[in-house]
């Protein structure tokens, strides 16, 4: 793309996210400054496009820009009709600017109708009653300081000598203040030049101090320091073994620059969470209004930093919470004005440093979670049973709503209720070695705490000997060390059932051995507690969730500062490690994942509680008859469903593996030809009007012994659980009934029929394999 | 180039098998590997390829054939997928070939099922059958 229109793009999208944050305050607080800077910002978007000729663009801006200068000059006042309007050319904006960024053009559309109610807004909108604040123009708002100013604060001129040339302005002379004061003799012209130099100084001064770096070259950087890392630790490793003084000296001086220099590196990497909250006072605003609440949005710690990495992951997981709040969290403004509380709600967002990790904090003054009614959920979800459930301490009961499958919500909304929210919110954040925690008091809010580590990229760790292979434990997780020798060893290990734990200070800790959880085999190197033959046993306490557990080694080396790398897919299955990573001797060593060795080793209740869950719901399955349905969406309004026991896989197919054979679509697949039937035609759905060749075909895979099928769908929405209840039989072909899926009545498809139509054989076939 | 093809060749319990050149990134002698506890049988474990963890798959294990004898070190034909690098570990490597097409062909039916899954299908050779392998199949251990 040209460098031109990136430059725009990049320039335009962070207009557009300030215009956002701008519009919300305005509603709170209309200013003239507000309204400039939302002025400035789309004009500078309106000429730039016009310059590019990106014509739509330009036409769609022009409108706007027209209303916003009606609202700056106050000729009409600020109204939510008028905000609703220009957020939504804001969002119009912006995907066409997604479209130039994606295909180069603003793609084919038509806009008339935001055109004509931003034109109709204009017209017939109510009169400002404060006409009289038209005088201060945009020039006023802007913060550069003027000529006159510059000259006095120089000691050339006096402040009389500006009164008067601005009398003869305001008179109605066209010149401009500097061609007065040289005229009148006051200045002198070399001195009102330099004036106006420093005067362009000062606004280009904050763009002259900072560049734009790609984030591939960042992230390039960030690899290339990693691997210095690794060569640094590797020298010095090998300097322990040298006496060379200038050698010595020499590696010190690497140390010491790698470690700045890794600094910072990670530092330019560090962006404030600032970036992630701006996008949320527009999100509860619109939110708000859609459920008629009043919510106000407050931040603070704005400017705290984190890795750029990490504020990706946490975007979504956030932004989630955000919602939930609004929807869930804070109450109608009667139900709250009936509780003694201010009719507008607060959402509280707090980000800080502590100990090495970020906490993010969001709390609403809604509320609150229920305890009760989690439990009833819960239990009516099959997730606990009644006596576990009645064993729980309040915060264990508000902290299932991070359960998958649960949701509190007694009328699924389209922003949440569906029961796929908190669970997900809690393994994302768990992903990047966070944790969630929630506390709740019941009316008088909820308070969601985030806990997550600065970066990913390089962490010290604990490097340890298991068997002769060694590991990494990231510091995160560590506790303490514990290490036990001769009698201590022999006795300080007790057994509960063959389960081995420790007196910690006099509380009881499960032991771990890692060899036994990783199975290894072998002899240790240096002492194998379990044996009790070798008096020394190595306890690293660990903490995973809100569990310590003591892992059982046999042998702790060091302390490093360890560069993270994945692992390959085909051992992303093991959760056991998190990763690897390469010592200073240049072999690799795995890193341990310590929550999924506390759960592997069923430390963590969550293991045994979801078996459990899993039970209970399989039971709870055969009285209510639930069902799981694949929700996908053919042409352009079907909505239809199939049971998820019939799809055996979800593929993505370019549409250039597509193949013909005959009049048949196929596509070649596991070693296969597999034929494709699109629903689409199959069903006589209306088609979808715009057809991106680029995107790859959706296909629910049937399979039937070792034949195939693919059914092709537009989108696959969702995986839905539901009582079976066919409500209505429907006379149309492939078509078995209806349901109400999710409020809106669903097409159920009958796979057999349209597997029929296409080939006949395909069941009698199967039929005749199983005879034979 | 049209109708000859480059394999990059190796042997593995006598037999003779070929991935496609352009797959193949290098060729190394026996690595120092760290083994991989709970992981497929088929992962031998990771090599540090110049500061890249590659994961290194038996061949032996994955089609199935015995064991390799104690005391010989096998080699490494590093290939690149589509999620990066992994390291296919043969007894043997053999020359660079270039094949006619017109010597190709499918699979026979009765060969053993995990091999007909991995080979795309034989070259006949004047003094041998060169089995080619999917380099992107082998590596995918899911299926």
């Amino acid at each position: 793309m040209d460098d031109l229109v990136k430059e725009f793009l990049v320039e335009s999208y962070e207009n557009l996210d300030r215009m956002d944050r701008d519009f919300v305050e305005l509603e709170k607080n209309p200013s003239k400054d507000t309204l400039g800077n939302i002025f400035r910002a789309i004009h500078t978007i309106k000429g730039t496009c016009g310059f590019l000729g990106f014509s739509k663009l330009e036409s769609v801006t022009h409108v706007g820009e027209s209303l916003l200068s009606m609202l700056r000059d106050g000729e009409i006042d600020v109204d939510p009709l008028i905000t609703d309007a220009l957020l939504a050319m804001v969002d119009v904006v912006r995907e066409m600017l997604t479209g130039i960024e994606n295909n180069g053009s603003e793609g084919e559309r038509d806009d008339s109708a935001l055109i004509a109610k931003l034109t109709s807004l204009q017209k017939c909108a109510a009169p400002a009653k404060t006409p009289a604040a038209a005088a201060g123009s945009a020039a006023s708002a802007q913060p550069e300081p003027k000529l006159g100013e510059i000259l006095i604060e120089s000691g050339q001129i006096s402040l009389e000598d500006i009164d008067r040339a601005l009398e003869e302005q305001a008179k109605g002379d066209p010149r401009r203040v500097g061609e007065i004061l040289v005229q009148q003799g006051a200045a002198k012209p070399a001195e009102v030049l330099e004036a106006l130099q420093t005067q362009s100084e000062s606004k280009t001064a904050v763009s002259d101090t900072s560049v734009r770096v790609d984030v591939g070259l960042l992230d390039k950087l960030m690899n290339l320091v990693g691997e210095l890392v690794l060569a640094r630790n590797q020298i010095l490793q090998y300097t322990n073994t040298q006496e060379d003084a200038a050698f010595l000296a020499t590696s010190q001086r690497l140390n010491l620059i790698t470690t700045e220099l890794q600094e910072g590196v990670m530092k330019t990497r560090m962006q404030p969470i600032g970036n992630v909250w701006s996008k949320f006072p527009r999100i509860v605003r619109d939110l708000a209004a859609a459920c008629g609440k009043q919510v106000r949005v407050e931040m603070e710690g704005k400017e705290t930093e984190l890795d750029r990495t990490i504020i990706e992951a946490i975007k979504d997981p956030l932004t989630h919470v955000v919602r939930n709040s609004v929807d869930h969290g804070i109450e109608s403004p009667e139900a709250r004005r009936a509780a003694g509380k201010p009719a507008e709600g607060t959402l509280f967002l707090r980000a800080f440093h502590e100990g090495g990790q970020v906490n993010i904090e969001i709390s609403d003054d809604g509320a609150g979670i229920n305890p009760e009614r989690v439990r009833d959920k819960a239990i009516q979800k099959g997730l606990v049973s009644a006596e576990q459930a009645a064993r729980m301490s309040e915060r264990e009961l508000v902290n299932m709503i991070f359960m998958p499958g649960f949701s509190t919500a007694e009328k699924v909304t389209n922003v949440s209720g569906r029961g796929v929210g908190m669970d997900v919110v809690k393994t994302n954040i768990e992903k990047i070695g966070g944790t969630v925690d929630v506390q709740s008091h019941k009316g008088q809010g909820t308070t969601l705490k985030v806990k997550i580590p600065l970066t990913l990229a390089i962490i010290p760790a604990l490097i340890v000997t298991s068997r002769g292979d060694r590991y990494a434990i990231p510091q995160v997780n560590l506790l303490e060390l514990v290490r036990l020798e001769g009698e201590q060893a022999k006795k300080g290990i007790e057994t509960i059932h063959g389960a081995p734990v420790y007196r910690l200070r006099g509380n009881l800790l499960p032991l771990v051995y890692l060899n036994h959880e990783l199975r290894v085999e072998g002899v240790a190197a240096a002492g194998d507690a379990s044996e009790s033959q070798n008096p020394t046993i190595n306890i690293i306490i660990l903490q995973a969730d809100d569990r310590q557990f003591g892992l059982v080694v046999d042998e702790i080396n060091d302390t490093e500062e360890i560069v993270v790398k994945p692992l390959s897919k085909q051992l992303k299955g093991i959760t056991a490690f998190s990763g690897a990573t390469i010592m200073g001797d240049g072999s690799v060593a795995l890193i341990l994942d310590v929550l999924g060795i506390a759960q592997r080793a069923k430390v963590v209740s969550e293991v045994k509680e979801r078996a459990l869950a899993e039970k209970l719901e399989s039971q709870s399955d055969q009285k209510e008859q639930r069902q799981a349905f694949m929700l996908f969406e053919v042409g352009k309004n079907g909505r239809l469903v199939m049971p998820l026991s019939m799809v055996a896989r979800l593929e993505e197919f370019p549409l250039a593996k597509v193949e013909h054979s005959g009049d048949q679509d196929v596509v070649q697949y596991r070693g296969q030809i597999m034929p494709l039937i699109h629903l689409q035609k199959s069903l006589n759905c209306e088609p979808v009007e715009e057809i991106d060749d680029n995107q790859p075909l959706q296909v629910l895979v049937y399979a039937q012994r070792d034949r195939c099928v693919g059914m092709v769908v537009n989108r696959i929405l969702d995986i839905v659980e539901q009582a079976v209840m066919v409500k209505r039989e429907v006379e149309r072909n492939g078509i078995l009934g209806s349901l109400v899926i999710q409020e809106r009545v669903t097409d159920v498809l009958d796979v057999q029929r349209i597997i029929n139509d296409y080939d006949p054989t395909f069941f009698r076939q199967n039929e005749t394999a199983k005879a034979a | 180039m049209a109708d000859n093809r480059q394999y990059c060749t190796f042997y593995l319990d006598g037999h003779f098998f070929g991935v496609e050149v352009m797959k193949v990134q290098e060729v190394l002698r026996y690595q120092e590997m760290t083994r991989v506890p709970l992981a497929p049988e088929v992962v031998r474990g990771l090599i540090n390829l110049r500061g890249h963890i590659v994961t290194a798959i038996e061949m032996r294990r994955r089609l199935k054939f015995a064991e390799r004898p104690q005391g010989e070190v096998p080699m490494n034909v590093v290939v690149r997928g589509e999620d990066g690098e992994v390291s296919l570990l043969v007894d043997e490597i053999g020359d660079v070939l270039e094949v006619d097409e017109a010597s190709f062909e499918r699979p026979p039916e009765t060969i053993s099922n995990e091999a007909r899954e991995l080979v795309r299908g034989v070259y006949k050779l004047q003094d041998k059958l060169l089995l080619v392998l999917d380099s992107e199949k082998v590596v995918n251990l899911a299926a």
